[in-house]
């Protein structure tokens, strides 16, 4: 039992890593992005390219991504997204959902549709015992300390920092700030850009954690999307917390029966949704 | 439209409307040279699709039984995006309850399966009713995400049932005693009706005084709360309608298929082509859609050989829709002549 609430946990480190941004988009910009779960998956074939090229640790492959992550981000917030922001949900909907089809069925395009996998070496095998005759892997638990490290790190960005400032300027009111002299095109911008950069971690430790394929993407996002709305809104914290609660959710559904993981966390966010709807730890209004 | 609340819900109007259009010195139009023209076109369009059986190919008979299917499918998101501007990426929950409810209601509780399309639609709408309770509960982006989540509970619930054969799916067995030739035959008859019904369902609910709350309600949600419009009735109604529409769909499709599964029956493509067409046609408007699954099934016709290519292209073909041409195809054709085959508007005309 002990040992099913630690895997949830651990799974729930991944999750926050899918989630955080997510949250941090619709954060600051009020924008979803339906495409996160394939941009998550693009990140780790990108990961698996780089790997077949560059001889390196899987860890440092994910760090050679991080530029490119977040000029990606930038740039396709800058050029693409910022045109299709407004009232309307719609047009930043289709754009971003015609985004998902499309890196689908081009990387369907070039990799096939064969699950890969990034070669972790010694780390896939690695665990610490604990007492108890209970072992934990080394690699999940450095993926929840990476998630733990992030949400901390993003909660002082926003809290400390004049970037954060901005941050939080241009999403409560963006005429003031723009008044205030913030060009909010380029504080988008960079808020996609650091969105990015978790894209490409998440992408990195998925394809190390387990097997990627074209096709994973949506799952990925209803699963980020879940952990959002579990924690409420505008808090990183809530993300996270969120995210060990749908990946402990998922674990015990596993345990009980295979097929009803994923529709166990489904479940849960369903009944978060009608019975606290505003999420665990809210924090944005409106 | 300040003068024209003939029918709107709030009027201040102690007279009838045409007495007071009379008084004022104006005429309401509602009608176009185009429309009029149009809809003698359609008629003659449906009286000649109507005697098909008697004379066309069977292979055409079931492309169309599909577009139909498209075209309904797509109307309804819309309705429901367009007008109700709720975008949803989980219509394929209704769809999928409709392809089951018709099954089931033909293999288990005996009834006829062309007669369980309708039934199965009804069903759909009725499941909306509770589904909107917990959907409702999230705004825009998040709601389309959330729509989804609960197609993808509804396609991993069905999948456990095994009288339905979970996973892997079963076929619809009632129909087994009948000819192929009238089979297809009454299924593409049923076809041409339910289109011919969701148009007109979509044309006179959009024309209607709840139309009229429901166009008030896009452009400015709170204006139209504070006129006196229930919005989250409106907002219901519209999802209602939308799910029935959906499942009337689902039910057709698996009737023209015989053979159902959760993976097909729930799978989101179904609302990205849905997406796509309404988008590559013009959103908000009647025809969009029409336009829209008539160039998504000729390109499905030509280029599905391409399989990936194709997807990719049409996703690409959406993300620059949005955003060089925001209002479609037909929005653009509509800017640009004053095209309008199915005018929802009223317009002024001063002498």
């Amino acid at each position: 039992m002990i040992e099913t609430l630690i895997q949830g946990l651990l799974l729930g480190g991944l999750y926050a890593l899918f989630a955080l941004g997510l949250s941090l988009m619709f954060g600051v910009m009020r924008l979803t992005n339906t495409a996160q779960g394939d941009f998550i998956v693009l990140a780790a074939f990108g990961a698996i390219a780089l790997a077949s090229v560059v001889a390196a640790h899987p860890l440092l492959i994910g760090a050679l991504l991080l530029p490119v992550a977040f000029a990606v981000g930038y740039a396709l917030q800058r050029w693409v997204l910022n045109g299709t922001l407004g009232r309307d949900p719609l047009p930043s909907l289709v754009v971003t959902f015609g985004l998902s089809v499309v890196i689908q069925n081009a990387l369907l395009e070039i990799f096939s549709a064969d699950p890969r996998a990034l070669d972790t070496g010694a780390l896939a095998t690695q665990s610490l015992g604990l007492p108890g005759q209970i072992s934990v892997g080394v690699l999940p638990l450095t993926i929840l300390g990476v998630a733990v490290l992030g949400t901390v790190g993003l909660q002082a960005l926003f809290a400390r920092t004049a970037l954060g400032r901005s941050f939080r300027a241009v999403s409560d009111d963006k005429e003031i700030a723009e008044l205030m002299g913030l060009d909010s095109r380029k504080v988008y911008a960079v808020a996609t850009g650091i969105a990015f950069l978790f894209i490409a971690v998440a992408g990195t430790f998925q394809a190390m954690r387990t097997t990627v394929s074209p096709a994973d993407g949506p799952l990925l996002l209803l699963f980020a999307f879940e952990a959002v709305i579990i924690g409420g809104m505008g808090s990183f914290w809530g993300t996270l917390v969120g995210a060990l609660v749908l990946g402990l959710t998922q674990q015990i559904g596993f345990r009980i029966d295979p097929g009803w993981g994923i529709w166990f966390g489904h479940l849960m966010f369903l009944a978060v949704l009608v019975v606290r709807p505003q999420g665990l730890f809210p924090k944005t209004r409106g | 439209m300040h003068a024209l609340t003939d029918d709107h819900p709030a009027s201040a109007l102690p007279m009838p409307a045409a007495a007071a259009a009379a008084r004022a010195g104006f005429d309401v139009v509602r009608s176009t040279r185009a429309s009029r023209v149009a809809l003698g076109v359609a008629a003659v369009l449906v009286a000649v699709a109507g005697s098909m059986p008697f004379w066309a190919e069977s292979s055409w008979m079931r492309d169309f039984v599909e577009i139909a299917c498209y075209l309904i499918f797509a109307m309804m998101w819309n309705l429901l995006a367009g007008y109700g501007g709720m975008v949803s990426i989980g219509q394929q929950a209704f769809f999928g309850l409709g392809g089951y409810a018709m099954l089931a209601l033909g293999n288990f509780a005996g009834v006829n399966p062309f007669a369980a399309v309708p039934l199965a639609a009804l069903a759909a709408a009725l499941i909306a009713v509770p589904v909107s309770w917990v959907a409702f509960r999230l705004q825009g982006g998040y709601f389309a995400i959330g729509t989804w989540v609960i197609a993808e509970v509804f396609r991993l619930s069905v999948a456990n049932i095994s009288a339905v054969g979970g996973g892997s799916g079963t076929s619809l067995t009632a129909l087994r005693g009948i000819e192929k030739a009238t089979r297809e035959s009454v299924t593409f008859w049923i076809a041409l009706a339910c289109v011919v019904a969701s148009v007109a369902l979509v044309y006179v609910f959009l024309r209607s005084k709840q139309g009229l709350a429901l166009l008030a309600i896009r452009d400015n949600e709170v204006a139209a709360e504070s006129q006196g419009i229930a919005v989250r009735r409106v907002k219901l109604a519209v999802y209602v309608v939308a799910a029935f529409g959906a499942g009337l769909a689902g039910a057709l499709y698996f009737v023209g298929n015989l053979r159902i599964s959760p993976d097909a029956a729930f799978s989101v493509n179904w609302s990205a082509f849905a997406i796509f067409m309404v988008v590559i046609g013009g959103i908000g408007r009647i025809e969009g859609p029409l336009v829209g699954a008539l160039i998504f099934f000729a390109l499905n016709k030509f280029l599905s050989d391409y399989g990936s290519w194709y997807l990719l292209g049409l996703g690409g073909l959406a993300i620059v829709t949005t955003i060089f041409f925001k209002q479609g195809l037909w929005g653009y054709a509509q800017q640009r002549w004053g095209w309008a085959l199915f005018p929802t508007s009223r317009r002024l005309r001063l002498p």
